[in-house]
């Protein structure tokens, strides 16, 4: 009788769950119900009468919109089915997605940012009674103050590029109050910073300067030099940048602007290998900002909510968004007295729930952790990357034979001359065996680009596996090129036909608008 | 149905395999034979043609005769509808342009063409600017942005072309290396033109960062840029290229594609201008030159830019240049910095280092260009 | 003595000794140090941050948190009549269940493949808006109903290429404030009046004001005193008279039983989606939503991304995919299309199964329980001595204005009183709206009922005695 089962092959035999779900408007049953409302007391009808039937005509609803009718656990199946499409960090070795920071969001903290003490405070509650929470706002602030050497913080912008936009805000605030705001009407950065660098200060109104790299791949001093003026509000730049090169000259670019009269911001979006190795304050930086979605382990939600925080030295203290967390000796409070602050980027108080996990998620590493956190996250990646360059066809462009921190932007361009193949195919064949992974930002600079970023939070098992799942599929690109060129095979769907998504006569945001345009191209 | 041309230009690559830089001339092309070289536009055309095969279209074809199209597609089962005569063994660039001109006068739908830049350069002289066309890349030189990366891929692209409708268009620099001036190691393109091709747009889906505007997009935007820019009385010398092009088209005029315009804020001055003609110019009037890298090298000054001679440049001086691109075009570049081969070596020296570019609406890059 | 141990970490695997010597032989580095190497000594923070000592275990990290949160007094154990953007109303369990699956809760950005949940989670999302708000296109969620507005008005200044908005007067401070920051430098703001008996817009100098330079007319409805704007169909007519875009930001919690914007010509409908299936969790449940017909001159101006249906190689199955990726328009006078990012997809997909669970009827009961119980609080407030209720002759959902003058009383002091009796009072508009005198705003929901309304009443009698 054999009882030996044998070993499993080295790439996984994955197979994603594939439900063939429906639209929920498909699964509608007339008459169902999955939520009902307490109902009205006789006394309340006694004493008001007919209120919504005393609508003006012009703006009682009539017509009852077209929302599905489904009991309450085939609406629970259906998500839950659609959840199982879904892949989070929570079940894949999420180190495609680079520069996203997708590392381990403890549950512990989900759990705690779940309580009723959090979820059931409204933000206008007097002051006294949400001491709890003030109090966690207040002591994350310190904790970010600590780390990048500023001086205040806001938690009010609700994700990284919402506090660029914030400390941008503040840079034009500052600007004139100096009576330079028309003079100074220009930003640089660079073409490896994120993007968001650039769209937030064109969105503040400014012409935006991009420097592109030195031959060795490093943000060009020179070109910084060549674009500094009397009319350079700010610097606002990305360090390490998306392609995990720390600039070793970040103070010099730092002076510069700042002889000219302009103000530095850093996006500290790719903090994690760098936390409590170097921080913002000593390279003279006036702003800053962390993503506590990536670096601070607060989940991303799909796409959020995440959370940004805007830290400042003090002589800018004054513009940040208003109001400022306060403690006077005996309690915590806010301050709305902040004449000068550029006033509201969000309302209330930013994302609190996920200011919770981020100072649980501190306090529970404390400074060893967190410098254990940033010293294995590099570890990591030039781990991944001396295993990942032995694979044919895959290259790490710019700053050849140096190390990288925490990411790095990697090139298919010699794969795809010799097979054919394209860096979003293989994207797609890796879906068919359990995860991600990432391109770059758009325009691509780097050729058929992929960018990894380990984090901390994977083991060198995962690692290997990830490589592993790389190097076999780039031996399909050469051998076996339709299997990749046809993927994906063990993901929900099949290959999807994008272009209709590209023509107005064939888009559809809702399904109202699909089921409308199914319905004219069949009478042409 | 849609109706399909195709031309295999038969010495096409001659000279590449056995080391000679191209396969221009019969000298050359005899010499390529003596040393063994084997003609490979037709292996390159049977493996576009092969990913036709594959799949079921509905399609006209067109071709010349024998080698230059109609043997390969008997071969591989289709009926092409014959143009023209040929010389078997003897076929010239005029056949090429020929038969391409007659392809036009017949209305094909798409021109494809195998060969190297060379072909390419005699399909725009046969075709012109808005045939569409796509290239099956079958030379030594491929320089020329009308080719298809692979003969599979530029396969695919016509399948795709014939099936769907809703296309972009896009105009492709046709360029040429100087051949004479390659072998003596020095290089130096020239542009001649630009071709339609079809541009499909590359499945890329994931982004969680803000979306691209189009190139088109993106050219408006810097000529929008520009024309907010531009002061009174002062002449601008426009070189050639689809951006500067697009820049004409905002102030409302029409611009020689590869040829040199001047143009004010409020009138077109001169069209396809010479050098001298430059040089009287900048004599009476304060003027700028406005320039876009061509070819896949990224030249700003090269020897197809003659009208914009040293001369001239000197007399504008550097700091009345202004370089536009978009920022697509400017990464094709993978970081290399811009050429400027202007003939005289000291300007091109004093020519080098950063320069600003204009990429967009109030957007503008610092690159380099080197030497 | 005790042997020092090694740390261990558990959310760091690879933070054993021997792992980390085995990887480094890998690399060929000598530590970790190398890969540091280009940043400069100078740079180089050399000391320990000064963070508090690490709570290694989960459960003296619970007992800390917990201890800290039990500072907190929250709505449960006291009767909240706090609104102004942030809502209670009851979270069904199976929205908490679905977006606390760590599938949806731990992913981001991947492949509409091995992400099909997600874009499928949000294109109905999508959809189910489009039902509420008679629209063919709404987007992934933005941050909040702050930058809806905000994004709104900027659409509308690139659609038309003018430069001048209308905003009320009767507009929440803070939100006024994010739309002037976010504004700035090229749109300038116009402030239209209200009308003292309703709190609803002044039309006639409302239609003085709309020009030809006039980008956007924006109101919403319910108004930040919670009246529902009755004339929105003539101020349509306004806006559109002179070619500006009119911008309506409304609660979609509403539109069971008010119309929805684009039936009364609304060319941009804008929000805040938190009412829809999200706690309040002091401020971090918002979500903002942006919605409009589907016609490529619009479509073109989102920042945000637009989820979009599309076929696969296998008959009958969905696949789906950014609709209109390259955004092909150029707004010549405008900064860009202002920037994409991390925003609040997951509360979207809240939004989805909330939408789902309560159906047509459910959304139909639910703003006829709001309303009722909004017109009882009010009827019964205003027949206290001394109180006034403002604005009565409009029509009100959810909110209303209690005046405080007549007896003389400060709303800082009423609500000191009120928290005395396990009661958050109205949120005070004395500063932000000096010319309503002491007067607070109060938030009545579905949560609220008979029994509690009446408490609040007798509870306020007792403490403006």
């Amino acid at each position: 009788m054999k009882m030996r089962i044998g070993e499993k092959p080295v790439v996984r035999r994955f197979h994603q769950a594939r439900w063939d779900e429906p639209i929920i408007f498909e699964l509608s049953q007339p008459g169902q119900r999955g939520m009902l409302v307490p109902e009205i007391e006789d006394e309340i009808v006694a004493e008001v009468g007919e209120v919504v039937g005393a609508l003006p005509e012009g703006i009682r609803r009539v017509i009852a919109p077209q929302l599905p009718e489904m009991s309450q656990p085939h609406v629970l199946r259906h998500f839950a089915r659609l959840s199982q499409e879904n892949l989070g960090v929570d079940l894949n070795i999420d180190i495609g997605q680079g520069t996203c920071t997708m590392k381990y969001s403890p549950k512990v903290n989900d759990r705690l940012a779940n309580s009723g003490k959090m979820q059931d405070l409204h933000p206008l509650q007097p002051e006294s009674s949400v001491q709890g929470m003030l109090e966690v706002m207040y002591r994350l602030e310190s904790f970010l103050k600590e780390i990048s050497g500023l001086d205040r913080f806001t938690l009010q912008p609700r994700a990284g590029s919402a506090a660029i936009y914030a400390n941008v805000s503040m840079m034009r605030a500052f600007h004139a109050m100096n009576n330079q705001a028309e003079q100074r009407d220009e930003v640089i950065t660079t073409i490896f910073s994120h993007p968001s660098n650039a769209a937030c200060a064109k969105t503040a109104g400014y012409k935006v300067i991009t420097l592109y790299p030195d031959q060795d791949g490093y943000p060009d001093l020179g070109a910084l030099k060549a674009a500094v003026s009397e009319r350079t509000a700010a610097l606002l730049v990305t360090n390490p940048e998306d392609t995990g090169i720390f600039n070793p000259r970040i103070e010099e670019f730092v002076k510069a602007v700042h002889d000219a009269g302009g103000l530095c911001s850093y996006d500290q979006a790719n903090a994690n290998g760098i936390l409590g190795i170097t921080r913002a304050r000593e390279a003279g930086f006036d702003l800053c900002h962390f993503n506590l979605h990536k670096t601070f382990s607060t989940p991303h939600g799909c796409g959020g909510p995440g959370a940004g925080a805007s830290g400042v030295t003090k002589e800018l203290a004054r513009f940040l968004p208003s109001p400022t967390i306060e403690y006077d000796g005996n309690s915590y409070f806010l301050d709305y007295d902040r004449p000068d602050s550029i006033g509201k980027v969000g309302p209330f108080y930013g994302v609190s729930q996920n200011m919770l996990r981020a100072y649980a998620w501190i306090m529970s590493l404390g400074a060893e952790g967190l410098r254990e956190v940033a010293e294995v996250a590099v570890l990591n990646n030039n781990y991944l990357m001396s295993k990942v360059l032995e694979i044919q066809g895959l290259d790490a462009p710019y700053a050849e034979g140096k190390r990288r921190i925490e990411q790095v932007r990697y090139s298919w361009e010699e794969l795809a001359e010799q097979s054919g193949i394209h860096s979003e195919e293989i994207g797609i064949r890796v879906a068919d065996f359990g995860t991600h992974y990432w391109t770059s930002h758009h325009p691509y600079v780097v050729a058929e680009p992929m960018t990894l970023e380990p984090t901390e939070s994977y083991s060198k098992a995962d690692l290997d596996e990830y490589a592993a799942i790389l190097q076999h599929v780039a031996e399909e690109a050469y051998t076996n090129p339709e299997v990749v060129k046809s993927a994906p095979h063990n993901s929900t769907v099949h290959q999807t036909d994008h272009k209709v998504l590209d023509d107005p006569q064939t888009w559809a945001v809702t399904w109202r608008a699909y089921q409308r345009k199914i319905g004219e191209n069949q009478e042409e | 149905m849609k109706r399909i041309g195709l031309i295999i230009n038969p010495v096409a690559g001659i000279g590449g395999r056995v080391g000679l830089k191209g396969s221009d001339g019969f000298e050359i092309q005899r010499q390529a034979l003596e040393l063994g070289a084997i003609p490979m536009a037709s292996t390159r055309t049977k493996e576009a043609i092969q990913v036709l095969s594959e799949k079921t279209l509905e399609m006209e074809i067109l071709s010349p005769p024998g080698e230059m199209g109609a043997a390969l597609l008997r071969e591989a089962g289709y009926k092409p509808h014959i143009l023209g005569e040929i010389k078997a063994g003897q076929t010239t660039a005029a056949d090429t342009i020929r038969v391409t001109q007659e392809m036009v006068e017949n209305q094909v739908d798409l021109l494809v063409f195998a060969g190297g830049d060379g072909t390419a350069r005699d399909i725009y002289i046969g075709a012109g600017e808005n045939q569409p066309v796509v290239g099956i890349p079958a030379g030594v030189k491929i320089h020329s942005a009308v080719f298809a990366t692979q003969p599979r891929t530029a396969g695919e692209l016509i399948a795709a072309f014939i099936i769907e409708t809703g296309f972009r268009l896009e105009q492709a620099e046709v360029i040429d290396l100087d051949e004479e001036a390659y072998r003596r190691g020095v290089i130096s393109t020239r542009l001649y033109g630009y071709l339609t091709v079809p541009f499909h747009r590359r499945w890329v889906q994931n982004s969680k960062t803000p979306t691209p505007a189009s190139e088109k997009t993106q050219m408006e935007a810097i000529a929008f840029d520009l024309v907010e820019n531009m002061q009174p009385g002062c002449a601008y010398i426009l070189g050639p290229g689809t951006t500067t092009r697009t820049l004409a088209d905002c102030l409302g005029f029409a611009k020689t594609l590869a040829g040199v315009d001047v143009v004010t804020r409020e009138k077109l001055v001169a069209v396809d201008v010479n050098e001298q003609q430059l040089l009287d110019l900048v004599e009476s009037t304060s003027a700028r030159i406005v320039v876009t890298p061509v070819g896949g090298q990224g030249f700003l000054f090269g020897r197809g830019n003659q009208p914009i001679s040293p001369a001239v440049i000197r007399k504008v001086g550097r700091e009345n240049i202004r370089v536009i691109c978009t920022p697509g075009k400017l990464h094709s570049f993978a970081g290399n910095p811009l050429l400027v081969d202007t003939g005289d070596s000291d300007l091109d020296a004093q020519l080098s280092g950063h320069i600003s570019i204009t990429t967009g609406y109030r957007e503008e890059a610092i690159y380099r260009i080197g030497n | 003595m005790r042997k020092k141990r090694s740390r261990s970490y558990p959310y760091i695997p690879n933070s054993e000794f021997a792992i980390k010597k085995e990887m480094l032989e890998s690399v060929g580095a000598a530590s970790i140090e190398e890969f540091y190497a280009d940043i400069p000594e100078r740079l180089r923070f050399r000391g320990e941050l000064n963070l508090p000592p690490a709570l290694r275990s989960e459960f003296e990290l619970v007992k800390h948190i917990e201890q800290i949160l039990a500072n907190n007094q929250t709505s449960r154990e006291y009767l909240n009549f706090l609104g102004a953007g942030c809502y209670q109303h009851h979270v069904p369990a199976v929205c908490d269940e679905i977006n606390s699956r760590g599938e949806f809760l731990t992913a981001y950005a991947g492949e509409p493949y091995d992400d099909h949940g997600r874009f499928q989670a949000l294109f109905e999302y999508q959809s189910l808006m489009g039902e509420l708000l008679n629209m063919d296109v709404v987007n992934v969620p933005t941050y909040d109903g702050f930058q809806a507005s905000a994004t709104s008005l900027r659409m509308a200044a690139r659609i038309t290429g003018r430069d001048r908005v209308l905003l009320p007067k009767g507009i929440n401070a803070d939100k006024f404030s994010k739309i002037v920051d976010y504004l700035k430098p090229e749109i300038d703001l116009d402030l239209y009046d209200f009308e003292a008996e309703t709190g609803l817009a002044k039309v006639g100098n409302l239609k003085e004001m709309v020009s030809e330079d006039t980008a956007a007319v924006y109101i919403e409805s319910p108004s930040c005193f919670g009246g529902i704007e009755t004339r929105a169909g003539q101020i349509a007519d306004l806006a559109h008279q002179k070619g500006a875009l009119y911008v309506v930001s409304v609660d979609p919690v509403s539109l069971g039983v008010l119309k929805p914007p684009a039936d009364y010509g609304a060319d941009i409908a804008c929000g805040d989606i938190q009412s829809l299936g999200m706690h309040m969790s002091f401020g971090g449940g918002q979500a903002g939503f942006i919605a409009t017909r589907d016609e490529v001159e619009y479509v073109m101006e989102y920042p945000s991304r637009l989820f979009g249906i599309a076929p696969t190689v296998v008959a009958g199955e969905y696949g789906f995919g950014d609709v209109a990726y390259e955004r092909t328009s150029f707004a010549k006078r405008e900064g860009g299309k202002e920037w994409v990012g991390t925003a609040a997809a997951l509360w979207g997909i809240t939004a989805g199964v909330y939408l789902s669970l309560m159906g047509p009827r459910g959304m139909s009961d639910l703003g006829e329980a709001i309303m009722m119980r909004t017109r009882y609080a009010m009827q019964k407030i205003d027949q206290i001595n001394g109180l006034k209720v403002l604005f009565q002759n409009s029509h009100h959902f959810r909110e209303f204005v209690v005046n405080f003058d007549g007896v003389g009383k400060e709303v800082v002091q009423v609500n000191r009183d009120l928290l005395a009796r396990n009661i958050f009072g109205g949120k005070d508009l004395s500063l932000e709206f000096p010319d309503l005198g002491q007067s607070a705003l109060y938030c009545v929901t579905e949560v609220h009922s008979r029994a509690d309304i009446d408490h609040l009443v007798d509870s306020l009698v007792e403490v403006i005695a």
